[in-house]
């Protein structure tokens, strides 16, 4: 898992560099710091959602099923929260704005990292959700905790990328 | 054998020989401009660093596989294992370590030297813009602009008169390399280069498009002229005239600007004032067309106005589809623009 | 350390119905068949890409030819470079290293075997992708054919404007699969090093060919991922959009170039890292001693793989950079030779003091040694920023390159072939035909790529279909031309070799070539699960104590 960390870190990194170099060269359309609102509730959700999975793969650990899944379903709701968040914070900013991908570098870049970030979360909830389905029927038991924890590694990388993406667009960038 | 000497890069003697008859008009190490001097010499003190470190090792090599190799396959006895040694890898980072200090700063001084120059008072100024598959050129505080044939005017080294070039793209990547005058510098679109060319000798020199830009990246090539400044002077007052205008190819001109050809080509002085091909206004006065790979004949003219698919194909500029007649009065016409 | 080869018979394929048998390879996900069919695969794109350059080679074999269009001729380039470096390169190291890492330190199998399979059948897609450019480029639209935009597709000339049709998109997606293969192989040898080594083999004692792989698969993981990110981009560019590299939009070409070279440069040391470790198991067994030097050894193909992160700008000194990124770059790049030189010396003197044998694996090695030294000098004088502002583009950079992968990589690759022929296939080689091999394939490289330096230094640059009579470069070309015909001989002798001598070659036996690590203690070839009983070392050459159990290397190291 770190082996695959250590490669989507490169990705991201790219995309990243992409977005800080092309800062403040659009010739024309919308600029970040005219539509751009800083998404603290979203943040706050997505980062909580690693506290909440540690939380759960620890009671994974100790054998308390039910503590677990209550953590599991927690993390889940809490990154669907932050999806569906991301998802209206969009739909502002095509319908309202005027901003896609097509319209500058800044929406060129903006949606390719934010949306790199979104693909990630959205395929980090599909195993989320698939896991929380196990544990519902009761299938997930104390020896699975190594392979839920290799799973929250990966929760926590995403949330750490958000770290840096909000850092890059939502602060340095505005 | 000198055809030996004068190819063998790493042999000092050749190289001297070399350097007085380029044996090839592109020759890097013959180089007759500033720039391409100050390069050519870093590159014999490369040259020379490489070529000892080539000989000692090589040596090394060689005595190696013939001192050391099994004489005796009979006896199986192992040689005597030797695991390491501190003090031979030691001497043997030290000293790859110094020489490419040496070779550092050599090489940062001509970096600042080559880059970092600025035009004096005197130099010529030039717009270079790289389209697919021809160079356009303006010159600057005049209204000259010229295609695929660049004038430059000769340069004093005690009084310099060099010619700096912006270097710009219409579309896609090229560079421009003429190894006799200068090493190459790429057009990139929406990022503008520059840089510089203080030729010692007068003469033609040669060269061609060196970044792969499109189906025609082999035939876009170079010329420039080097001119003693009274020729260069001359030249460049008579390119700034407008055309010709002549009577009795009225007919060609009539053809030249009632077809498409207006869209692309610029004639100064008359309603053609296209930009996306080569300014004509004074054709006649280049010895090449279609960027240096076609000799200007009047049978080439119209055989490349009829298909320049058949001379370079790919190239994009389409065959008008023009008639004998209409062939033989543009022809006419376009050999007028003296 | 354990008795040696205990070997219990494979089932008899004599008998079996061809399906079974071709089921089995399909569906295998042990390593040593996963190698073999790496290396198979990278064979036939071999053979494509040769045909590719020996077009090519015809082509320019004298001013303003016409064999084929210009149109023709950029695809060749453009195959060629893309197919020998993803589909052959990258796939014969990739087999190498999958067959003999679990091997050499004692492991039954990689650490995800299935992930293993996974990354050998998306890199196998992606060949079948590209080649398929020529059937269904100009498919339904009839838009396009294969890619013709160069094996590095500097935008904008990729982009929609320019490129025209789904030329440059067969590019991008089937590189772009074989990346996600790579990746999946590099995380698999590193987690296999670092996790499954047999007992008493610390890092410091495995072979270094299991350093050099780990350090590969290091550099794979980090530098394929831009290229990935960069290919992602362009598609956004090309099918959504987006302008990353439009610069009408003020987007930039050269971020593309920064991209594209930050993963191109590492690449080419991902090729040779993996030869130097074939090198590094050969030269010391035919010259009958250890490697000299066994932790600076391992020091300098650290820093190598370090320092080559930095230094990818090299490629762009003639883009317009600042003098001052000019110049960290040429530190960085010159920088970068020194660990390369020292390994150089180090093999030369494990050859000190030895007693060579002058069997096949050990001429290409040779030979190696004394091209690649010839390949990092020339890499030296590109280094020279200013020098490489003439050099760069022509020639001299196609005659360099190709003398650091044809001269150094490939030949350590032959050298690998012989050298563990008979360990994959249970025969030996034709020792004769072999060394014919090398004789005629070393007068064809050296026919071609060393008088290819002198276009470049006579002004001729690279990607051309054609060129023009009175420069000075028609007898070079010729001569190059020539040595292309050599190179096919002496290749057709190394494949008919191989195939002879899998089916009526001589029984090879366990060790052959009285070697020393732990690979040559199972039958060849080995079973399925390699090792009877797990081994257990006490040194980096167990075969060597086991074989002077009075002068053990751990007495000494």
């Amino acid at each position: 898992m770190f082996g695959l960390i250590a490669a989507e870190a490169s990705i991201f990194t790219i995309f990243v560099v992409a977005y800080l170099f092309y800062l403040g060269k659009s010739p024309s359309g919308p600029q970040p710091a005219a539509v751009l609102h800083v998404p603290v509730f979203l943040t706050v959700c997505l980062l909580s959602s690693s506290l909440t999975i540690h939380m759960a793969v620890r009671q994974l650990r100790q054998a308390r099923i039910r503590a677990f899944v209550w953590w599991w379903l927690l993390t889940t709701t809490l990154g669907a929260i932050f999806l569906a968040g991301t998802a209206r914070e969009w739909r502002h900013l095509i319908y309202d704005e005027g901003l896609t991908l097509q319209t500058n570098l800044f929406g060129t870049t903006y949606y390719s990292l934010v949306g790199l970030h979104a693909f990630h979360v959205v395929v980090g909830l599909v195993f989320l959700t698939v896991v929380l389905v196990f544990a519902l029927r009761g299938q997930v038991r104390q020896e699975h905790s190594e392979r839920t924890e290799v799973l929250s590694m990966y929760w926590h990388f995403v949330d750490s990328v958000w770290v840096v993406v909000f850092t890059v667009v939502y602060i340095i960038g505005r | 054998m000198r055809a030996i000497l004068e190819t063998t890069p790493f042999l000092l003697t050749g190289e001297l020989l070399w350097a007085r008859v380029p044996f090839s008009p592109t020759n890097i190490f013959a180089p007759a401009s500033t720039p391409a001097e100050t390069i050519h010499g870093l590159s014999l003190l490369v040259l020379i660093i490489t070529g000892a470190i080539f000989l000692t090792v090589f040596s090394l090599l060689v005595f190696a596989v013939v001192k050391f190799r099994e004489k005796n396959s009979s006896n199986t006895d192992e040689p005597a294992q030797v695991y390491g040694s501190v003090q031979i890898e030691l001497a043997w980072t030290v000293i790859p370590v110094l020489i490419v200090v040496v070779l550092f700063l050599a090489t940062v001084r001509v970096i600042a030297k080559v880059q970092n120059a600025t035009p004096p008072p005197g130099a010529l100024k030039v717009t270079v813009i790289g389209h697919q598959f021809w160079w356009e050129y303006r010159y600057d505080k005049s209204n000259v602009v010229t295609a695929n044939e660049l004038h430059i005017p000769l340069s004093d080294p005690a009084n310099p008169t060099p010619t700096f070039l912006t270097l710009l793209s219409a579309d896609t990547d090229h560079s421009f390399w003429v190894p006799r005058l200068a090493g190459k510098t790429d057009l990139i679109p929406n990022h503008p280069n520059s840089t510089w060319i203080d030729p010692h000798e007068p003469g033609l020199y040669l060269g061609q498009c060196s970044q792969y830009c499109g189906v025609q990246h082999a035939k876009m090539l170079l010329r420039v002229y080097v001119q003693p400044r009274a020729e260069f002077d001359r030249w460049l007052a008579q390119q700034s005239l407008p055309a010709v205008a002549s009577d009795n190819v009225a007919e060609g001109r009539r053809v030249f600007e009632s077809t498409v050809c207006v869209n692309c080509h610029t004639i100064r002085g008359t309603m053609a004032d296209g930009k996306f091909g080569p300014d004509l206004t004074h054709l006649m006065s280049r010895d090449t067309i279609a960027a240096g790979s076609v000799r200007n004949t009047p049978q080439n003219l119209r055989l490349w106005v009829q298909n320049p698919q058949t001379f370079k194909p790919g190239c994009l500029m389409p065959a008008m589809g023009l008639s004998g007649a209409q062939l033989d009065a543009i022809t006419a016409y376009l050999e007028s623009l003296r | 350390m354990s008795s040696v080869s205990v070997t219990y018979d494979n089932p008899p394929t004599a008998g079996r119905p061809i399906v079974e048998i071709l089921h089995e390879w399909v569906t295998t996900v042990d390593h040593k068949r996963i190698g073999i069919l790496y290396i198979l695969y990278a064979l036939v794109f071999l053979i494509f890409g040769g045909a590719e350059a020996t077009i090519m080679r015809l082509q320019l074999i004298r001013p303003h030819n016409d064999l084929v269009s210009p149109e023709v001729f950029d695809r060749m380039f453009t195959m060629h470079g893309t197919t020998m470096i993803f589909f052959f390169a990258m796939p014969i190291l990739f087999g190498f290293v999958n067959y003999l890492v679990p091997l050499m330190i004692g492991a039954r199998d990689m650490a995800f075997p299935r992930l293993n399979a996974f990354s050998f059948w998306i890199s196998a897609f992606g060949g079948l992708l590209l080649y398929f450019s020529f059937f269904g480029g100009n498919g339904l639209y009839g838009a396009g054919n294969a890619p013709d935009v160069g094996w590095f597709a500097y935008a904008p000339l990729t982009s929609q404007t320019f490129s025209l049709g789904h030329s440059t998109d067969f590019w991008t997606i089937s590189v772009l699969l074989s990346g996600v293969g790579s990746v999946g192989t590099a995380i698999n040898i590193i987690t296999t090093v670092l996790t499954m080594r047999c007992r008493g083999m610390t890092l410091g004692k495995m072979p270094l060919l299991a350093w050099l792989s780990l350090t590969m698969g290091g550099l794979v993981i980090l530098c394929v991922s831009p290229l990935t990110a960069a290919q992602l981009m362009l598609l956004i560019d090309r099918y959504l959009g987006g302008h990353f590299f439009d610069t009408q939009a003020g987007g930039s070409a050269v971020i593309w170039m920064h991209f594209f070279w930050i993963f191109g440069h590492p690449e080419v040391y991902v090729l040779a890292i993996p030869a130097f470790a074939f090198a590094s198991e050969i030269i010391p067994v035919f010259s009958r001693k250890a490697i000299f030097g066994y932790p600076v050894m391992v020091a300098a193909t650290l820093a190598i793989g370090f320092i080559s992160m930095s230094v990818w700008a090299h490629h762009m000194f003639t883009v317009g950079m600042t003098a001052a990124g000019n110049t960290f770059f040429v530190i960085s790049t010159m920088a970068i030779a020194v660990p390369t030189g020292i390994k150089i010396f180090n093999w030369l003197a494990t050859m000190w003091g030895g007693k060579i044998q002058f069997r096949t694996p050990m001429l290409f090695c040779t030979g190696f040694l004394f091209q690649f030294l010839i390949a990092g000098l020339t890499g030296v004088m590109l280094a020279a920023a200013p020098f490489d502002w003439q050099l760069s583009n022509s020639y001299f950079v196609v005659a360099h390159f190709h003398y650091v992968i044809v001269g150094g990589i490939l030949f350590t690759i032959f050298g690998a072939f012989y050298y563990w022929f008979p360990k994959m296939s249970g025969r030996m080689y034709n020792e004769w035909l072999g060394k014919l091999h090398f004789w005629v394939f070393v007068i064809g490289f050296h026919l071609t790529f060393d008088f290819m330096h002198i276009p470049g230094i006579l002004g001729m640059p690279r990607r051309i279909y054609t060129y023009e009579p009175g420069r000075g470069w028609d007898v070079w070309n010729l001569i190059v031309t020539i040595g292309v015909f050599f190179q096919a001989v002496g290749m057709l002798i190394f494949l008919g070799n191989l195939l002879w001598s899998w089916w009526h070659g001589a029984d090879a036996g366990s060790d052959p070539w009285d070697a020393w690590t732990l690979e040559w203690s199972t039958a060849s070839p080995p079973p399925a699960y390699n090792f009877a009983v797990l081994p257990e070392v006490r040194s980096r050459r167990p075969l060597w104590d086991l074989k002077h159990p009075e002068d053990p290397d751990w007495h000494y190291e």
